[in-house]
């Protein structure tokens, strides 16, 4: 089994399947006409609040909203 | 000893022949948790044993010993799904190996999507969607799942948007530095003369 394989260019310059799936899942929203581009991008929006922890307890909490990015 | 190695040599291959269908043909899948619902019964024999996932989802249907004449393809993505069993004349994926038309019957495949044109056939209709990657799973039993992170049909897409993302990431690529830029850019064009070729073809 050739484990040297040719690999996707994606994979030799180091982003995984996910990453690159996700890039041209974006490209391609933003080629839609209005209004199906804003409805893509509306329903691809995260809302994410992340708290880091220390000595089990979760310190002050913050709330992002990030478009959607890679 | 040498004449029994002989019987024997000769005496396991033909049980393995008979003994071992190809992996490909599943038997069909069963609707209920037989083992769960026998410990169940050992456990609680008055009451009813709850319903298990695998009694709420359709059985795989058997590989027909003839090849059946419709093709069944789910088409899903993460949102929505667009095609549920639906039963076509054949549909053509973008494989990254290339335009690969699926017909009832076809060999069980795996096979990654590239960004390119999805056409479903039905009589003498055809609906295509552009396709911007995934993978395609064809079942001995003739049915095709097909998954997408995003699919469109090529009338919401805007020619001019397609020629300017082309021409931002060919410049991209030419003034890209790290290994990483030089990537994303040259996915850029890829997916952009996809959607291009799309438009246009």
């Amino acid at each position: 089994m050739a484990s040297n394989a040719a690999v996707p260019f994606w994979r030799a310059a180091g982003m995984t399947y996910i990453t690159y799936s996700n890039i041209c899942a974006n490209l391609v929203r933003n080629c839609l006409k209005e209004p199906y581009k804003a409805e893509a991008l509306s329903r691809e929006k995260v809302h994410f609040s992340i708290s880091k922890w220390t000595d089990g307890k979760p310190e002050k909490a913050t709330l992002r909203s990030d478009s959607p990015d890679e | 000893m040498l004449r029994q190695a002989s019987r024997l040599l000769a005496r396991a291959p033909i049980l393995a022949a008979r003994a071992r269908p190809f992996s490909t043909d599943l038997p069909a899948a069963q609707s209920a948790d037989a083992t769960f619902t026998e410990a169940w019964a050992k456990v609680i024999p008055n009451m009813d044993p709850p319903k298990t996932p695998l009694s709420f989802m359709q059985p795989r249907p058997p590989t027909p010993s003839s090849i059946p004449s419709k093709l069944t393809v789910n088409f899903v993505l993460p949102y929505s799904s667009e095609l549920a069993t639906k039963e076509v004349d054949m549909v053509i994926v973008p494989a990254t190996t290339g335009q690969m038309g699926v017909l009832p019957g076809h060999v069980a495949t795996i096979a990654e999507l590239k960004p390119g044109v999805l056409s479903v056939h039905e009589g003498t209709e055809v609906t295509k969607y552009f396709v911007s990657s995934g993978f395609v799973f064809i079942h001995a039993n003739s049915f095709a799942d097909i998954i997408a992170v995003e699919a469109v049909p090529l009338d919401q897409l805007d020619a001019n948007l397609v020629q300017k993302g082309l021409a931002d990431f060919t410049s991209k690529l030419s003034s890209g530095t790290t290994d990483l830029e030089k990537a994303e850019a040259q996915i850029g064009i890829d997916v952009h003369s996809a959607l291009n070729s799309a438009l246009t073809g």
